[in-house]
């Protein structure tokens, strides 16, 4: 027809249509393909800064599994991780952005450091315990914060959450400085290493955490899926115009699912900073509540999925800092790698609910 | 033979056809329209009418098929382009600034400079003239009528010079006075020559206002008529397939008591302004209830009020002469009285969009059972009752309902709230945008209610369905009621009047009134 080039109202070049529901085998394969292509590109990376690709994801996966005592470490890494990736989940559920998890991690780890520092006589158990509730419920009111000025005066939870962080963090630092500083330091600004009394007991070598967090797994499964608790998150998260009509206290769920997500990070951060650390740091969160949002979404809020998605990034940044010390990579080059591999996974969620149309040859049918 | 179309069409499509992901919406779709016509565009919901429209506007794109306006083929493909091409589109749902002057709101998005405020205002005056319209160009949207919007929204597009105009159900939320209007300005814009092309489903709309009609029917265009040799009858049956009939039920009522009695009842929308003002009127067993009026009239801060989603400020809510004020939703729902609220978006409020239909029938009665998990047993079978009871198309209970289309989930959303058994139902919108069957079947259910004594209150758009389903019918204006007839010995047009504001009782009620 008279359609010619340079035409203004010339048909785009490709249009981005919605496809229709693909099933569960193909949705596996084009996750499956993503990744493929992104070790792929993450393979040129390496190979751009002078390595073998091959012999770096080989290192990677041995640093990671080769002995015992390397897949301990990779359990330590796991184990902030998970738990922290179950806790905002209960937040995500219910559409609530709780980008906070950093923060309440570390005011978690500092309840629970006071008892550690303070009451280090205590019975082993005992004090085991009170520390455990100290993280959860430290972590929990952390979380509870923004939730009470969200269903009060609808501030913006993100932000709220995210400032809290810094406040957290900073906390921290002022009572490494003064009150909580070791006397026997010499003036170095640390926080003293916890009595023996005051630390995680451990079960096959590594710390108690990893059982715990196991177990997380189940009970936030069964919690969203089969209690009426877990009802309520989805039916807020979803409308909650519908969760009011159907008769539900929107704001009591709202400031019950906080707390427990706040409590639950909370809880990963007494595991870490009693576990792992057996100290409290200002890097006692150290990111891992922001990689715990990118686990949960990742994992499509699945609490087995998620299990599994940490399990994979604790392998790569274990296996990376082996890649380190044997061949003077950088670890910031493993960060370089999990973008890569994030930048492909998450693209191909577009894909899998779009696909592209391209414009036909004029005249062909 | 291009210039012959010229004269001929303004618009021209052949063998459109558009899919969305598995659902064909489109299907090789033929239309024109010729410059100084108004065509109709019948059919039901699901039909394809609007993403028809929105290809002509270009906001979809056509996966094949060819458009033709003035007689040249052309690519729409973006809204831009449509106004370039002279097609202007009044959406349903207006899209103006609410804290602009009705000026700025027209000359948005024209291209070259900003001209003094005067300059812009005349030119709108004289464009208002030609047509017979009546606006004031400096007045603030916000503080406009429905239907002064709409004016605006029709100049927005005549002012970007627009031949082309097409509306989309533009009644739905206008009086039969305001209708009226509405329809004497579109004919003047037929004789200045404009191709209007009109979709709504109120079968008297099409037959008064245009020449010809193409109804749709699951996306493929069955037929073109002129409308002149058409009755209501036939266009019915071309839309649905088969002959219908056009009679509701109307069983009579039985025994009425009053069972619910509101008692000058005011509520404040969140923003401060009143939403009803000092209302009284009972809902009785047995009867059905029909409520009036435009839409926004406070229809839905009332079915609110009722189920204890908003605070009143004055006034009682009598249930069995117990005051439903101030109780919560949950406890206003044991007690038996019902709220099903069908809202724009269908899905919005009463069931969950990503669930499936036995999380959805948990949605009032999951707290029922003992200790801390849901029992999902009993939804499970109520929903598998429902599916077969009601003729609900789906492939199980556990699929989305956002998956199912709007008629089905309007079931399984009555249906749920049937289940219940309520002795008060409330009711709005329950045959928003379903086909004529299946609105059918929502009245047959309602009838049903009816007569098992329950006092059911139904919220509805069309007068006619509202003549004929109610016992009585309840008209808001403005958060009033403007009269509680019965629905035996009125007419559409005092329904109509009462609207827009003239007060008018029957004899009984002015007594109560005192």
């Amino acid at each position: 027809m008279s359609n010619g080039a340079g035409n203004r109202q010339n048909e785009p070049f490709a249009r981005v249509v919605k496809r229709a529901e693909l099933s569960t085998g193909k949705i596996v394969l084009l996750r499956l393909a993503a990744v493929a292509l992104s070790l792929i590109a993450g393979g040129i990376f390496i190979a751009c800064v002078g390595q073998n690709p091959f012999v770096i994801y080989g290192t990677i996966i041995s640093g990671a599994v080769r002995s015992v005592m390397a897949f301990q470490g990779t359990v330590k890494v796991m184990i902030p991780l998970l738990v922290t990736s179950l806790g905002v989940t209960l937040a995500f559920k219910m559409k609530f952005w709780n980008i906070g998890g950093e923060g309440q991690i570390i005011f978690g780890a500092t309840c629970a450091t006071f008892f550690a520092l303070f009451c280090s006589g205590m019975n082993h158990v005992l004090l085991i315990i009170v520390m455990f509730l100290a993280g959860f419920i430290g972590g929990g009111l952390w979380g509870l914060l923004p939730a009470i000025f969200k269903v009060k005066y609808n501030t913006n939870e993100t932000l709220f959450t995210l400032m809290l962080n810094y406040i957290a963090l900073h906390i921290v630092s002022y009572l490494r400085d003064g009150p909580w500083m070791d006397p026997g330091s010499q003036g170095f600004p640390k926080i003293a290493r916890f009595d023996k009394n005051a630390s995680l007991d451990k079960l096959f070598g590594i710390q108690f955490g990893w059982l715990i967090a196991l177990l997380l797994v189940v009970i936030i499964f069964v919690y969203i899926k089969y209690t009426k608790q877990g009802y309520e998150i989805s039916v807020v998260g979803e409308s909650q115009d519908t969760a009011r009509y159907a008769g539900m206290n929107v704001k009591k769920i709202v400031l019950r699912t906080m707390f427990l997500s706040g409590g639950i990070c909370g809880m990963a951060g007494m595991l870490q900073a009693t576990g792992s650390d057996i100290t409290l740091t200002t890097s006692v969160a150290g990111g891992v509540g922001f990689t715990a949002i990118i686990i949960a979404w990742l994992a499509q809020l699945n609490p087995f999925s998620i299990l599994l998605v940490s399990f994979l990034f604790s392998v790569l940044e274990k296996g990376s800092s082996v890649v380190q010390s044997n061949y003077g990579l950088s670890t910031d080059c493993a960060d370089v790698l999990q973008g890569i591999i994030l930048f492909f996974i998450l693209g191909c969620e577009f894909f899998i609910r779009y696909r592209f149309l391209f414009r036909k040859k004029e005249g062909t049918k | 033979m291009a210039k012959q179309e010229k004269s001929l069409y303004a618009i021209e499509c052949r063998k459109i056809t558009k899919t969305f992901g598995q659902v064909l919406a489109n299907d090789e779709i033929d239309l024109n329209v010729k410059y100084g016509e108004i065509l109709a565009l019948l059919g039901e919901n699901g039909s394809g009418k609007t993403t028809l429209m929105n290809m002509l506007s270009g906001i979809y794109h056509p996966d094949s098929g060819q458009i033709f306006i003035g007689g040249s083929e052309v690519k729409i493909n973006s809204p831009v382009d449509a106004m370039n091409l002279g097609i202007g589109m009044i959406h349903q749902h207006f899209k103006l600034v609410e804290a602009f002057r009705a000026m700025d709101n027209i000359i948005l998005g024209t291209k070259g400079k900003k001209e003094k405020n005067k300059v812009t205002s005349e030119k709108i005056k004289e464009i208002s003239q030609t047509y017979g319209l009546e606006i004031e160009p400096e007045k603030y949207v916000c503080d406009m009528s429905v239907s002064e919007k709409q004016t605006v929204e029709i100049l927005k597009v005549l002012y970007k010079g627009a031949e082309i105009l097409i509306l989309d159900e533009p009644t739905a939320v206008l009086t039969p006075q305001e209708t009226e209007k509405l329809f004497q300005i579109l004919r003047k814009m037929k004789e200045k020559g404009c191709a209007i092309i009109i979709i709504t489903h109120k079968l008297q709309e099409v037959l008064e206002i245009s020449d010809r009609v193409t109804i749709l029917r699951k996306g493929k265009s069955i037929d073109t008529v002129e409308t002149s040799t058409c009755d209501a009858q036939k266009l019915t049956e071309l839309m649905v397939g088969r002959p219908v009939s056009l009679e509701i039920n109307h069983p009579p009522v039985k025994e009425s008591k009053t069972i619910l009695k509101v008692v000058d009842l005011t509520v404040y929308k969140a923003d401060g302004t009143k939403a009803i003002d000092d209302i009284s009127f009972d809902i009785r067993s047995g009867e059905i209830l029909g409520v009036a009026g435009v839409a926004g009239s406070g229809q839905k801060e009332l079915c609110e009020t009722i189920a204890g989603l908003m605070e009143a400020s004055k006034g009682a809510i009598l249930f069995h002469k117990e005051n439903l004020l101030g109780k919560t939703p949950s406890e206003i729902i044991e007690k038996g009285v019902s709220m099903s609220f069908v809202p724009e978006d269908r899905l919005g409020m009463g069931l969950v969009a990503s669930m499936g239909m036995t999380d959805n029938m948990l949605l009032k009665s999951y707290q029922k059972g003992k200790g801390a998990f849901v029992n999902r047993k009993p939804a499970r079978e109520m929903a598998e009752g429902l599916i077969k009871q009601l003729d609900i198309v789906t492939p199980g209970t556990e699929t989305p309902v956002r998956l199912l289309s709007g008629g089905n989930v309007q079931k399984v959303l009555l249906g749920r709230e049937i289940e219940s058994a309520p002795s008060v139902l409330i009711t709005a919108y329950p045959v928003r945008g379903l086909d004529i069957n299946s609105s059918y079947t929502i009245y047959d259910l309602l009838n049903e209610q009816k007569k098992k004594n329950v006092a059911v209150m139904y919220i509805g758009e069309d007068l006619d369905v509202l003549l004929e389903l109610s016992d009585r019918i309840m008209v808001l204006c403005h958060g009033k009621i403007t009269g509680i007839v019965d629905t035996q010995g009125t007419t559409k047009e005092e329904i109509g009047m009462m609207m827009t504001g003239e007060n008018k009782f029957s004899d009984q009620e002015k007594e109560a009134q005192r």
